[in-house]
């Protein structure tokens, strides 16, 4: 419970513990592999929370594996081994940002498609459609030509269109 | 009694709006003005009786009338009579009740001062707002009546979640709400142009001021739920990429892009199909938004499995008013005539972009939002999709969008100059490049993107001075011309300069504070002291407080920079004593447009406190940004133009011929 307007519409659901996401018992002592432990966390989600990631939720299961991704880092893992053994054991629901793979596959080709396909689409549209307002404007036939005059001149013709 | 009599109203404003849903169509049917007008007081007497339904909710919040299940649920007799006003929208029945009264009130307006409307269009509009009005009233008297009695009351109630005895709850829901609903309107009059197959001139000259004012509350709506969420639940973050934010970005995205395509239309006749389609989608997305956060389907697909009853009502709703009018869309759309055609480099030009990329925005928030849900329900695979999703796939559509903001207003309509465009922009880029290098220089070795996406801010902000000054000739005509010139300047201008440049500091704000933000977390007793961003805090001591329906425990902290003491800083923590539930109040302290922020954790068995301090730089102008953009869509509802009204065509300006 956290996210901003959740505060309003989730009143059902929440219980506020006012706890804190990173304890300062979890802070590793080498700055460089806090950093990277932050930035995983960051990217991690609590399973427990409702769209929580590790670093922000007070969940015992996220403390939990702030823990774990510590002791990976600690023993020597690179960021994708971190990675790649939390998903080995909870799955792909625990990454933020989900692979590219089969199954996610209109999730990440939608936005560069609709940017696309509009862009397309417009460009068609701008290439078919004759442009002729753009161009120059055609010369007043001498019928048109006497009306003006006679509109200028003050007289209104009377075969002229009210309004 | 009391509460009799606001199911009873309720029900009346149900009568009167099934009235209007289908009355005022027959008269357009037939011609008939009377049974057009029968739309108006509809509509206005719809109002009345809201607002009496509403009132009666407020009063028995106010006098803690137990007997109420709703009351009982959300009340409690020692909590502070703010709250238990506010109280009222802080939950599910209520907040529907409120989301009725907004939309009879956007229907009652349109009933009052839609008088120089042409008589069927007016029809057509209170029509289709009064289908909505019906459809959620049912809703409220189906599903969620607030008005429920308890066979036995009793003594005192549960409270209101703790989260939200805060003057947040008082403010921004209301907004929010003006926002989503305010969408109606231009919805209703997309399908009333619609319905009738053509788009009298009076609708262009209406929808856009319509769309300007439910954007103005849905962005100061969007931004004060932002600052609630950052000072209210300690952790200082101000934007998540939740589900439930998503759903009311998704509107504003849409509505901005409207807004802007609402501007074509009514200045060059142009973009009227894509209008209206826009309209239908941005109250769609209002709706949707409406179903994703009361049907529960959010937390999870299981939850709202078990109880589908409100869910499935607001499927049922969202289903029938979408689909219904994007049929209506499909079936008429090609009999509305184009018109005003243009180059792809004009100021058209530079709005279809902005459209595209807004649109474009908006369809990824949809996906990142739906897209787990969907994926679930289909083949039972869970996946997660959060902000380092949408972080990723929203920077590449903004930075575009941004640069492309200042040359929209350089371009003349229908076939504009880029390259003029660009050279008048020169001093805005210089502007953005010296910001990048003062930047750079300042934070050598530190992040790179930062000063490029500062420099980015300052070419917006410096764009939307570019275009006033051109415009008021400051610095090649006398200063006292320039200053009428300003003062003679629509406020439409001045309220696109506000609006454009409110976005260049929000993202200024944005990148400070994600950037340059400095945390510490640790343990601390009495006596202790640390530095933060060079400022010294120490930690006086802990006192335990009562307070009128919670008990806190507040710590004092002085904070000093170089050795002068600057002022004392008291966060605390609150345990409410009905919910059993505990809040923290972070302590903020500003200095210029940046913030100290402490908030208090647990307290150790030696007495040690856990505290979170943060230095956040630049942190207002996050917000700033968006209340200078709401500003701006303000002044521009001030324009004279659109005080005037509409002018009537035809038979006014004939009669000031013949007077020739």
């Amino acid at each position: 419970m956290r996210r901003g307007l959740a505060i309003l519409f989730a009143l059902a659901l929440i219980a506020s513990p006012a706890a804190y996401a990173v304890q300062p018992d979890e802070v590793m002592a080498d700055p460089a592999k806090e950093t990277r432990a932050r930035n995983l966390s960051r990217e991690l989600r609590c399973m427990v929370c409702q769209n929580q990631s590790i670093d922000d939720s007070e969940a015992p299961l996220a403390r939990d594996l702030r823990l774990l991704v510590r002791e990976r880092i600690a023993s020597g893992d690179s960021d994708r081994q971190v990675i790649d053994f939390l998903v080995a054991r909870y799955g792909e629901f625990v990454l933020l940002k989900p692979r590219f793979e089969r199954q996610t596959l209109l999730l990440w080709l939608v936005p560069p498609f609709v940017l696309l396909g509009g862009g397309l689409a417009l460009w068609i549209y701008a290439r078919r459609r004759p442009q002729r307002d753009v161009a120059e404007p055609t010369a007043l036939t001498p019928e048109e030509e006497a009306r003006l005059a006679a509109w200028v001149s003050g007289d209104r013709p009377s075969d002229a269109p009210r309004s | 009694m009391i509460a009799e009599s606001g199911h009873y109203a309720l029900v009346l404003a149900l009568a009167l709006a099934l009235i209007q849903s289908t009355v005022p169509l027959v008269g357009a049917r037939l011609r008939d003005p009377a049974l057009m007008n029968v739309a108006r007081s509809a509509a206005v007497g719809q109002l009345l009786f809201v607002l009496m339904s509403f009132a009666a909710l407020v009063m028995l919040h106010i006098i803690s009338d137990f007997s109420v299940a709703n009351v009982f649920e959300n009340s409690h007799s020692l909590k502070p009579l703010i709250y238990k006003i506010t109280g009222v929208w802080g939950n599910h029945e209520g907040s529907m009740l409120l989301w009725v009264s907004i939309l009879a009130l956007f229907g009652g307006l349109v009933a009052l001062f839609g008088q120089n409307l042409p008589l069927s269009l007016r029809a057509h509009v209170l029509s289709v707002q009064a289908w909505i009005a019906s459809a959620f009233y049912l809703f409220i008297l189906i599903t969620s009546n607030p008005f429920t009695r308890i066979a036995n009351p009793p003594i005192e109630g549960r409270d209101l979640n703790p989260v939200l005895q805060d003057i947040g709850l008082a403010v921004h829901p209301p907004m929010l709400y003006l926002g989503y609903v305010g969408f109606s309107i231009s919805f209703s009059f997309a399908v009333a142009a619609l319905i009738e197959g053509r788009i009298d001139p009076a609708w262009a000259r209406w929808v856009r001021p319509w769309t300007l004012l439910a954007w103005t509350f849905l962005t100061l709506g969007i931004a004060m739920g932002s600052y609630w969420a950052y000072y209210e639940l300690g952790w200082g973050g101000w934007w998540f990429w939740d589900p439930v934010e998503n759903a009311s970005l998704m509107p504003w995205l849409a509505g901005t892009a409207l807004l802007h395509s609402a501007l074509v239309m009514e200045k060059r006749n142009a973009l009227k199909v894509w209008t209206i389609l826009l309209s239908i989608l941005t109250f769609s997305l209002s709706l949707l938004g409406t179903f994703l956060v009361r049907s529960g389907v959010l937390t999870s697909v299981h939850a709202f499995a078990t109880d589908p009853t409100r869910g499935v009502f607001i499927l049922v709703i969202l289903c029938l008013f979408i689909g219904g009018s994007l049929t209506l869309f499909a079936g008429r759309a090609s009999a509305l005539k184009q018109g005003g055609i243009f180059a792809p480099i004009s100021r058209e030009g530079a709005l279809v972009l902005n459209n595209l990329l807004l649109t474009t925005a908006c369809a990824t928030v949809f996906i990142g939002t739906l897209y787990p849900l969907a994926l679930e329900v289909l083949t039972g695979a869970k996946i997660s999709v959060g902000a380092p999703f949408f972080n990723l796939t929203f920077a590449p559509l903004f930075v575009p969008l941004l640069i492309a903001v200042p040359f929209g207003p350089m371009l003349a309509w229908k076939r504009g100059d880029l390259l003029g465009a660009a050279q008048r922009l020169l001093a805005a880029a210089g502007a953005g490049l010296a910001a990048i290098a003062l930047v750079w220089a300042w934070t050598r070795g530190g992040a790179v993107l930062a000063p490029l996406a500062i420099g980015l801010a300052v070419f917006v902000i410096g764009g939307a001075v570019t275009d006033l000054v051109e415009r008021i000739g400051l610095f090649s005509v006398p200063l006292a011309t320039a200053a009428r010139r300003a003062r003679g300047l629509p406020r439409s201008v001045w309220g696109s300069a506000f609006a454009h440049a409110g976005l260049g500091i929000a993202l200024i704000g944005i990148v400070c504070e994600t950037t340059w933000n400095t945390e510490h977390i640790g343990t601390m007793k009495a006596g202790d002291s640390v530095n933060v961003a060079g400022y010294e805090l120490k930690l006086e001591g802990l006192t335990p407080r009562p307070g009128p329906n919670y008990r806190e425990l507040a710590a004092s902290f002085s904070v000093s920079l170089d050795g002068e003491p600057l002022s004392v800083m008291t966060p605390s923590k609150r345990t409410f004593t009905t919910r059993g539930m505990s809040t923290t109040e972070a302590a903020l302290l500003r200095r210029g447009v940046s913030q100290l922020y402490i908030s208090l954790g647990d307290t150790t068995p030696d007495d040690a406190i856990v505290v979170r301090i943060y230095h956040k730089p630049m942190v207002l102008l996050i917000w700033f940004g968006p209340v200078l953009m709401a500003f701006g869509g303000l002044l521009s509802l001030s324009d004279r133009r659109l005080r005037v009204g509409a002018p009537r065509p035809a038979k006014a300006l004939r009669a000031m011929q013949a007077a020739e």
